[in-house]
Formats: structure tokens, sequence, C-alpha cells
């Protein structure tokens, strides 16, 4: 059962967002990372590029395939997880805590509201 | 429309992630491949493999004509004993890598990729067609009678004898299953049917295989499971196959062969036996072996933290201004923790401790050619 916390913002490529001032973390949700399973390695964006919705921006491999993440909004990378790059296990056993990939400084705060809230990305996920 | 093994149903209530492979719909995973990869080197893995295909060759001409058809030498095979072997075209390329049992003196049992059972029988008639003593052997595809399941880890000779108790009936004489040698095969009755049983795998740890009737493969299955999961047997799926075979540098038929691709060129003369007389593709693969190959399998390991390397990857040398071979298998080894791969490059490349680069989605990685296996176990 994905756990889905409410007080995120989702994209529908399966990133999450927490917004603390004009700061927006990203990581992937707890349903991407058990679709992926052990996730062996991390690629964040450099600090200080600029990032538009919907780039691929950082990437994440598991045993068998690669995937790209995509920041769900506009502006500057100001953060990476240094932790998760060193040990890209966390991206497991702690999607939205230890095992977020990068903060941004928003540019464009609207494209917040074009992001899932918790019930809506519960049902494109499909869980009860 | 997907093949589907016997164990298909179980392996949907045991909540496997299914996917194509070699036209079955398999499992792929159970609950992690780094877990199931992890059970079989420390403990133990049950996989179901009963896609592969089985092909008997019965009759007094049968020996002859694999030895004639096969690049290892039967001869060395007793009654009850098992060697790996390939299936060669007059190119010498591979059409398929097996391993054949001789199960009675006039009879053998191969067992072939799933992927490759109609190219195989095909390859096979055409032989038959032109075989001296045509009438002296006969070939039965027996891939839908059979279902097949491999027990795999270290800690599955402490628990094999319970699932399938008593001595054998054929093959090898042994008092009970553990009684068999590496390589050794022999016929056990479970639960009143005879199945075959041989200390054969395909992860390099210790372990068994079992060819039993496809309707009595679940049966097997499950008593395995129940002699074993207290010592940690779990269900491996062949996500974990596929990392557990590339550490030992085991080759995968349409990664590291095919049919443009010879034995020697694979690393595998072990199993081109020269010295037995004619066999197909024999004068090729022998120019090769003593005028040498314009490519090699080589196995590889990643020297720094980079993301796995894939099929396809492209291998840079130097400053070559193009890449030099290219990854047939790559992964992320689960044992050591770093990206380990095979490909194939020119031979004054192979040598191990030769520095090479991997091209990972545009950007080269260092590696290293390696000896095989990759993984080797703790002694």
């Amino acid at each position: 059962m994905s756990n889905i916390p409410a007080d995120l913002r989702y994209a529908k490529s399966h990133e999450w967002v927490r917004v603390e001032g004009d700061l927006a973390t990203v990581g992937i949700s707890d349903h991407a990372q058990h679709e992926l399973t052990d996730v062996v390695f991390v690629e964040l964006p450099a600090k200080g590029r600029q990032v538009k919705a919907g780039d691929a921006c950082a990437v994440v491999e598991s045993v068998k395939t690669a995937s790209d993440v995509y920041s769900p909004v506009s502006g500057e990378v100001v953060e990476t997880n240094g932790a998760v790059v060193a040990n890209p296990a966390l991206v497991n056993s702690s999607p939205y805590g230890e095992g977020w990939f990068f903060r941004v400084r928003l540019s464009n705060p609207d494209e917040l509201a074009a992001l899932l809230d918790a019930p809506a990305y519960k049902a494109l996920v499909g869980v009860a | 429309m997907l093949q589907r093994t016997p164990l298909f149903l179980l392996h949907q209530s045991l909540g496997a992630r299914l996917v194509e492979f070699g036209g079955w719909e398999m499992p792929v995973q159970y609950s992690s491949i780094v877990a199931e990869h992890v059970a079989v080197r420390r403990a133990a893995g049950l996989f179901d493999i009963s896609h592969m295909g089985e092909i008997v060759v019965n009759g007094p001409g049968a020996a002859d004509f694999l030895n004639h058809t096969l690049t290892n030498d039967i001869r060395k095979l007793a009654e009850g004993q098992g060697q790996y072997s390939l299936l060669c075209n007059e190119r010498g390329g591979v059409v398929d890598d097996l391993y054949v049992y001789r199960l009675k003196a006039d009879e053998f049992l191969l067992i072939v990729n799933a992927s490759r059972v109609a190219a195989d029988w095909d390859w096979l008639q055409i032989q038959v067609d032109h075989a001296p003593a045509r009438d002296g052997f006969r070939l039965r595809d027996a891939s839908a009678e059979f279902g097949a399941v491999a027990v795999q880890g270290p800690v599955v000779r402490q628990f094999i004898d319970a699932a399938i108790p008593g001595g054998s009936i054929g093959g090898t004489l042994a008092p009970q299953v553990t009684g068999l040698a590496k390589n050794e095969v022999a016929t056990f009755v479970f639960q009143g049917t005879p199945v075959h049983v041989a200390r054969t795998g395909y992860t390099g740890e210790d372990g068994f295989e079992v060819v039993a009737p496809a309707s009595f493969v679940g049966a097997v299955w499950d008593a395995l499971m129940v002699a074993g999961q207290l010592m940690g047997l779990r269900p491996a799926g062949l996500g974990a196959r596929d990392t557990l075979r590339t550490e030992m540098g085991y080759p995968l038929y349409g990664h590291e062969l095919d049919e443009d691709t010879t034995p020697i060129e694979a690393g595998l003369a072990h199993f081109v036996a020269f010295d037995k007389g004619e066999f197909i593709g024999r004068e090729i693969l022998l120019a090769q072996k003593e005028q040498g190959v314009r490519k090699r399998c080589v196995a590889f390991k990643m020297t720094d933290k980079s993301a796995p390397p894939r099929p396809g990857c492209p291998i840079w040398m130097g400053a070559a201004a193009a890449p030099v071979g290219k990854v047939v298998s790559g992964t992320q080894s689960p044992s050591l923790g770093v990206g380990i791969g095979m490909g194939y490059v020119p031979p004054e490349f192979a040598k191990p401790g030769t520095a090479i680069a991997i091209e990972i989605r545009g950007r080269r990685a260092p590696a290293v050619v390696v000896k095989k296996p990759i993984y080797q176990r703790p002694s």
C-alpha cells in the first residue's frame, strides 16, 4: 500500500513537492520507489541550474532500469541531497524524508496549482 | 499470446511482477531483485525454469549424432552425468548454448533456452536429414511435457533430501539427492513420479535443477518450499537470475551469444572438443583458436561510482577516435556494490587489468577488464 502524505503536491510523473516559503523540495513518491525497487544510483542536477517545470533533470536507476526524474516546478536548484547520491537506497527506505532529491527556489509559484493534491494522486496510482 | 508455465498462478498469488521473456510470461521478481540475489548467495532461492526447452535424443546412434552436432565431447559423459555444450552452425556461430544430460547409455536430455526451442529444433532436423545413420536415433521435443525448477544456494544441501526423499532409480546411483556430485544427474521417485535431479545451476552457488512432468512441478516447488523456508529459501525471479549469472560471467543467449558469434570469441573454447573428430563448425572454430579472433568477450567492473552499465553501451579505450566495442550484459552487482558487465572488444584489449571506459548516457565512466568470474565467493 502506497504512502501518500496529505501535505505534499504530486506530479503525474510521480515526483512530490514540499513547499516551504519560496523553496520547493522534490523527491519521488513511495509508489514510484516501489515500482522501481532497489534504487542503486541517483544523479542530481548541478546546484545553480535553472530548471523549468517538466525538465528531465535527475536520473534514478534500479538494478534493471534507468528512469528520468522531472522537476515539477521552475526555478533555480539551490540545494541537492548528497546523502542520497552516496546511499541511493534512501530513496526506497525514506522516499519523503532522507531520500529527497533537490530543492528549487520557485520562480513561478503559480505552477503549484497545476500539481495534484494527495487525493488526486491517490486516484492516479489507483490505491484505495 | 505469451506462454505460461505450470507455476503461473502460483507466481501471481505470490505477488510476482511478471514480464515477457523469450515468449513466456515470467516472474522477474517477487519482492526485490537485490533481496532475492542476496538470498541465493547467503541461503537459497527457488526459480521457475519451466520456460526452458527439453529435447530428448535416444537410440544407439544418439551419442554419435550429438557428438557431430554439439561442440563438447559427449563421450566424456558416463550415464548420470551432464555437461555444458554449444550447438553451432557451419560458420561456428552459436545456434544455442545448452546442458546435455546422459540419462541412460543411449538416452540424452538437452535443456535449451526458451527463446531458442524452435530454432534449435529446426537446425537439429536439418542435421538429422544429413546424418549418415539417421535410423539409429530419435529426437523428441519434450518441452511441453516437462516443467523445471532450480533451487540454488549454500544451504540447499541441508534440506533437499527432505524435499525429495529416497535413493535414485536411474542415472548416477545415489542414496539421496545430496549424494550427487556437481554435474551429476539421477532419476528419483517424487510422490510416486520419476523426476530428474541434476547438481547444476546458473548462479555460481551449489544447487540443483529438478525436471519433472509439467503437472508435477507445482508439487516439487511446494515440497522444496516447505523443506527450505525456515533455512531462508525464498522464491527468486529472472531479475536475480540475471544478476547472479552476470556476476559469474556466464553467457546468456541473445546477449553474449548469437548466430554470428562463436564459442571461441565468447571465451568458451573449454567447451569445444577439437580432439573428438569432425563436428559442425569445427574448421572455423579451429582456425579461430589457432589464428585468433577479431572480437573477444570480456568481463569488466566499473572502477568509480557510476550509473550501472547497460547492454548497448559503447566501450572506449584510451584515445581511440571511435568506440572499440559494445556492452552485451550490464547491471549493478548486488554482491560487489559496483557496476559490472560483459562486452566484446578486439583481443588486444581483452587482457585482465586493461583500463577501458564505458559510455553510459553520453558520459564515459572508467572500468577495468577483469577475469571471470567477476564475483568470487568468499572461501
